[in-house]
């Protein structure tokens, strides 16, 4: 799978831009705040209904503009496909494939899988265990639509649940016959969530462990460690253990919404003891898991994108980082970079078909043509 | 627009009590209340009789609490229905669904929403007490329950189980090719109607 032509109308700091991509590696070279990152986000976009880093969708508009187009045409399976996605200020966001608009958003993800590699991924390491469950919950949707249900379900029940312990608290009423009805459900789609969440962290692990070896040729003894209440049994029966404190609290204290991911570094937390480069080896191993695993479950090659990747990174882990990419496992790649001469430079000696973009104030131009 | 704006406080406030409708913001009543003021006198009179009757004389059947024009709605008052056999829904709107797919020959009960503690609704504030009176005289065989499938739908389908579990009642819920979060009354006739006839017992869903 892959995108030919993109299609750009006010988004972010690019006002137009249509751009023909090569189906191998795709470079996007300029000074940093040129436009560089908006392309991939405008990718994001396609493959999610959402940006990368910005949630509040009318704030990727261009500023003082009262809309944005993102337009692909792509193909996929032998198949084309073109995606739209449009939004004006205070409406609904409009997303249709083929001209047909979606009913629901949740039914394109999954379709043009894709996977971001960014340095604000380090909010993986450095921040609460939110944005790690967000990791391996956004890979398994990806894949399995159900869990996606599960888990819209799971966070309505719980905030049923919260409701009903802060009317139990206000009223000072001792029928619980509410927060059992509640505890039941919680229980059996944590118990749903929890299970796809171990199987996928037993099958990610190994792969991990592959990229970050190689990467890093060393012998770095690295390892995801899954945390859950549910390592403890029975979700319904901990609940009732911490029903008087839920209550004075007014918000469930135990359940697949606390989980998390331990990311260790010969044993040690990675956040307290990696380099800068440590740290970027283990995010990089952990998307190109996530790559591997989408394609093994989806049976499509994901548009892999690489945002200013090379930073922080010294130069034998760039080089085996971009061997690595080169590979047939890998499909659509796109590259950002400041430095054009030494991107340019790897990326030809991987032999693959290849084309290189100047990004600046916004404007998107394929290399030698004048504006 | 503010308030100030507008030339005249009969007009401000008939804007006012348009906008105090769903979906219906200051803009649209606006135009609404111009529109009417455009009409014959007598179009607009008769609209507010129309309005002012409906809410003055309309009834909830004493049996199923849809709304009627009589004690007893036309359906629970049609000798042909199976009166054994009772649908559970939301709302009359459920109601409207259900009756237009011509499947369905026993009578409903409309329990007037789902168990939701975010907008303060629990089971005291739904008619599922006249329901369980229904249950316990014994004369009901089956209770289908066709709730929406969202999380409340489910959950409030869970707690009546659960209550007419010890009795000697069948419980089944209506088998939908819809997927979770879709409510009733936008699935299609033909699909709502082979759901109907497809219905599943209620544990099997577990
Ligand atoms: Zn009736």
């Amino acid at each position: 799978m892959h995108i030919r032509h993109l299609n750009l109308i006010n988004f972010k700091n690019i006002q137009q831009a249509e751009i023909d991509f090569s189906p191998g590696i795709n470079c996007l070279v300029g000074e940093n705040g040129a436009g560089k990152t908006n392309v991939l986000d405008a990718l994001y976009y396609l493959s999610f209904c959402k940006s990368y880093f910005n949630s509040i969708d009318s704030q990727n508009i261009t500023h003082e503009q009262e809309f944005f187009v993102v337009q692909g045409q792509y193909e996929r399976q032998d198949e084309d496909e073109h995606i739209y996605c449009g939004l004006k200020k205070s409406q609904k966001k409009h997303f249709k494939r083929n001209k047909k608009e979606y009913s629901k958003l949740a039914n394109h993800i999954g379709l043009l899988p894709l996977v971001m590699i960014s340095p604000a991924d380090e909010q993986l390491i450095n921040e609460g265990s939110e944005q790690r469950r967000k990791y391996i919950d956004g890979v398994i949707s990806q894949y399995d639509k159900p869990f996606l249900d599960d888990l819209m379900r799971y966070n309505r029940s719980l905030m049923q649940r919260n409701a009903t312990l802060k009317q139990l608290k206000e009223s000072g009423a001792r029928d619980y016959s509410m927060l059992d009805l509640w505890d039941e459900q919680l229980e059996q789609l944590a118990n749903r969530i929890y299970n796809k969440r171990i199987d996928f962290i037993k099958e990610l692990v190994p792969v991990f462990q592959k990229y970050y070896a190689y990467i890093s040729d060393g012998k770095e003894e690295i390892a995801l460690n899954y945390k859950s209440h549910l390592h403890e049994g029975d979700l319904k029966r901990q609940l009732l253990e911490v029903r008087s404190k839920d209550t004075i609290l007014g918000y469930t204290t135990r359940g697949v919404h606390k989980d998390d991911l331990e990311l260790l570094l010969g044993g040690y937390s990675i956040k307290k003891i990696a380099s800068q480069g440590q740290k970027k080896t283990f995010l990089i191993a952990l998307k190109l898991a996530q790559y591997e695993f989408i394609q093994k479950h989806n049976g499509i090659k994901p548009i892999l994108l690489l945002d200013d990747i090379f930073d922080k990174l010294d130069d034998a882990r760039s080089n085996r980082l971009l061997q690595l990419v080169s590979e047939d496992v890998f499909n659509q790649i796109f590259i950002t970079d400041t430095n054009k001469a030494y991107l340019v430079d790897i990326v030809k000696r991987t032999g693959k078909d290849y084309k290189v973009f100047d990004v600046a104030g916004g404007q998107v131009l394929i290399e030698g043509e004048e504006e | 627009m503010t308030t100030s704006s507008y030339p005249s406080k009969l007009l401000e406030s008939a804007v006012n009590e348009f906008a105090k409708l769903p979906g219906i913001g200051k803009k649209t009543a606006l135009r609404l209340v111009l529109h009417l003021l455009r009409q014959e006198k007598e179009m607009a009179f008769k609209f507010a009789d129309t309005i002012h009757h409906m809410r003055q004389e309309i009834m909830y059947c004493k049996s199923c609490h849809n709304i009627s024009d009589s004690e007893t709605c036309h359906i629970c008052a049609d000798a042909n229905r199976d009166n054994t056999l009772i649908c559970v829904v939301e709302s009359i709107r459920d109601v409207m669904a259900i009756e237009s797919t011509q499947q369905f020959t026993g009578i409903y009960h409309v329990l007037g929403g789902v168990i939701s503690p975010m907008d303060g609704i629990g089971p005291d504030d739904l008619t599922i007490g006249p329901l369980l009176e229904k249950i316990k005289s014994g004369d009901v065989k089956e209770v289908i329950f066709a709730l929406s499938t969202t999380m409340e739908g489910d959950t409030t389908n869970f707690y009546l189980y659960k209550k007419f579990e010890k009795y000697n009642v069948a419980t089944t819920t209506i088998a939908r090719g819809v997927s979770i979060g879709d409510e009733l009354e936008y699935t299609d006739e033909v699909t709502l109607g082979r759901s109907l006839i497809n219905r599943l017992p209620f544990e099997k869903t577990l």
